[in-house]
């Protein structure tokens, strides 16, 4: 891997984020209404709740890690979306960028954009709602990390579907979070849900976050044997993601998707 | 089959592409030697951009084998392709990004030394200076085009492929470009494979054609006396001459009885 291609992946979205607004905006403009949005509600839930239960870290903080696997996998996959909508497959991949350079500049666009809205929901949701994760010690980089992995693992099959499918198939991508919110207990245990979905929970990585999170809010020791299978099953995703992409990008090199590649012309 | 010189540029070597019962390209075997511009000719369909679109990559040969310099394209694609590079009108930069900011980006793909001043010399050589802040998809078509060229200097390629690179330039600028890729071949011995459909531009570049037709060779040789070597008043003429047939042999093919 060559770090100059990796760098000009990833310096491309610089120059494009670089005097545009409307693409440095939604960065933290959508996280931020989220934290807001859901700030009010915790703090309305503990004034009517009476059970003492504090909503703030259960519920709040479980909407900002979701809120930040959701933006790391918007940072792969709308860094994969300007080629697309410049059409500019041809150009890159006539050139001697690799499959996994290519990726690598994608991810770390990924990982710069979702970092600056993990900073600004932490000091939103601390400066307007009193939530820290100071609690969670050294728990919180695992839980991250899982999220991290996931996002990009999320973000490497959205454009694999994308470079299959079609430019048309875009709306697919951006659903992939709200389908996949519901297995993994962002908002409740899964142990609520019925049996065949939790076997589907148990395979993806963030199940394990969240189910550390509520765990240590109610009190109990970070759950590091679980966090360390979610921390492995985030790891396989990002595997299998990866080798995905590489076959559909085979696949376009053999039917000549690439070099004609366009709403009109991919079915 | 023609063995390939010893220092052969671009080695193409029974090349085919499939299409299910469609054969793009079938058989083709060529070689472009170094301080050599080949000129790859062929009516609408021929399977000119297959064929360069199988050299730069980006679409896999059902048969045959590419080297670049001596390096096999199937296997080391990226050393392979760091030695070329092109320019096509079907295959706009960025439009999002300045002039500048493109030729940032592809030299950095491309690992050019002393990116900078590669830059500066570009944007003189082809008159860009002045669009250097200027986004590329608010250029005219003419000065794409010559961003496009910039950018296929970029790496200094060893082999340049060119798809009607003229096409949308006045016919002074088209002059300056083609002296200028002609001195570039010259002092740098690289190897340029150029499409075109301008006979005149065809005649006044290139040392040798390869006029493809339904994906195959059917004429090489210098376009100089090529012409009158098939009975043809000009390279304009036999370009037509070859057209014509390649429609009247699909014809008969379409007309012909199936075999039972």
């Amino acid at each position: 891997m060559t770090g100059s291609r990796v760098a000009a992946i990833v310096l491309r979205q610089l120059y494009l984020m670089r005097g545009s607004p409307q693409r440095v905006l939604p960065i933290f403009a959508w996280v931020a209404v989220d934290i807001l949005l859901w700030g009010f509600i915790t703090r309305y839930l503990n004034t009517v709740g009476h059970s003492g239960f504090n909503f703030v870290p259960a519920l709040l903080g479980a909407v900002l890690l979701w809120d930040f696997l959701t933006r790391v996998m918007q940072g792969v996959t709308m860094a994969f979306f300007e080629d697309v909508w410049s059409r500019n497959f041809l150009n890159f991949f006539a050139t001697p960028l690799r499959i996994s350079e290519y990726l690598a500049g994608l991810v770390t666009t990924g990982v710069g954009t979702s970092l600056v809205a993990l900073v600004v929901m932490l000091v939103l949701a601390w400066a307007a709602f009193g939530l820290s994760f100071a609690g969670l010690g050294p728990a919180l980089a695992p839980f991250l990390m899982v999220l991290f992995l996931t996002g990009i693992a999320l973000g490497i099959t959205g454009a694999s579907i994308v470079l299959r499918l079609g430019p048309a198939a875009e709306w697919l991508i951006w659903p992939i979070p709200t389908l996949v919110s519901p297995f993994v207990g962002v908002f409740y245990p899964v142990t609520i849900l019925p049996g065949w979905m939790q076997t589907i929970s148990r395979i993806l990585p963030p199940t394990y976050v969240f189910e550390g999170l509520r765990a240590m809010v109610a009190g109990t020791p970070a759950p590091w044997d679980r966090l360390a299978i979610g921390l492995a099953l985030a790891v396989v995703f990002v595997v299998l993601a990866c080798a995905v992409f590489a076959a559909v990008y085979r696949y376009a090199i053999r039917t000549g998707l690439i070099a004609r590649y366009s709403a009109e012309t991919v079915s | 089959m023609v063995m390939a010189p010893p220092h052969a540029i671009l080695s193409v070597e029974g090349v085919c592409k499939s299409y299910g019962a469609l054969r793009a390209v079938d058989g083709v075997t060529f070689h472009v030697a170094p301080g050599e511009i080949v000129g790859l000719l062929g009516p609408n369909g021929a399977g000119k951009t297959t064929t360069i679109n199988m050299i730069l990559g980006v679409l896999a040969p059902t048969a045959g084998r590419i080297e670049i310099e001596g390096i096999d394209l199937a296997v080391q694609r990226s050393r392979a392709l760091s030695k070329t590079n092109f320019a096509a009108v079907y295959a706009p930069l960025p439009g999002n990004l300045t002039v500048e900011q493109n030729l940032r980006v592809f030299g950095m793909l491309y690992g050019v030394p002393r990116l900078t001043e590669r830059i500066d010399e570009l944007l003189a050589a082809y008159d860009l200076g002045r669009f250097r802040k200027a986004k590329a998809g608010v250029l005219s078509s003419g000065e794409q085009t010559r961003l496009s060229l910039a950018k296929a200097m970029l790496n200094r390629p060893r082999l340049l492929l060119l798809d009607e690179p003229t096409a949308s330039i006045d016919p002074s600028s088209a002059r300056d470009i083609r002296a200028g890729i002609a001195g570039f071949v010259e002092a740098g011995h690289c190897g340029v494979l150029w499409t075109s459909h301008n006979m005149y531009e065809v005649e006044a570049v290139c040392d040798r054609v390869l006029f493809l037709s339904r994906g195959k060779i059917l004429l090489e040789g210098d376009p100089k006396t090529l012409p009158r070597e098939h009975g043809a008043a000009s390279l304009d003429d036999l370009f037509i001459q070859v057209a014509h047939e390649a429609v009247h042999e699909a014809a008969a093919m379409r007309t012909e009885p199936v075999a039972r």
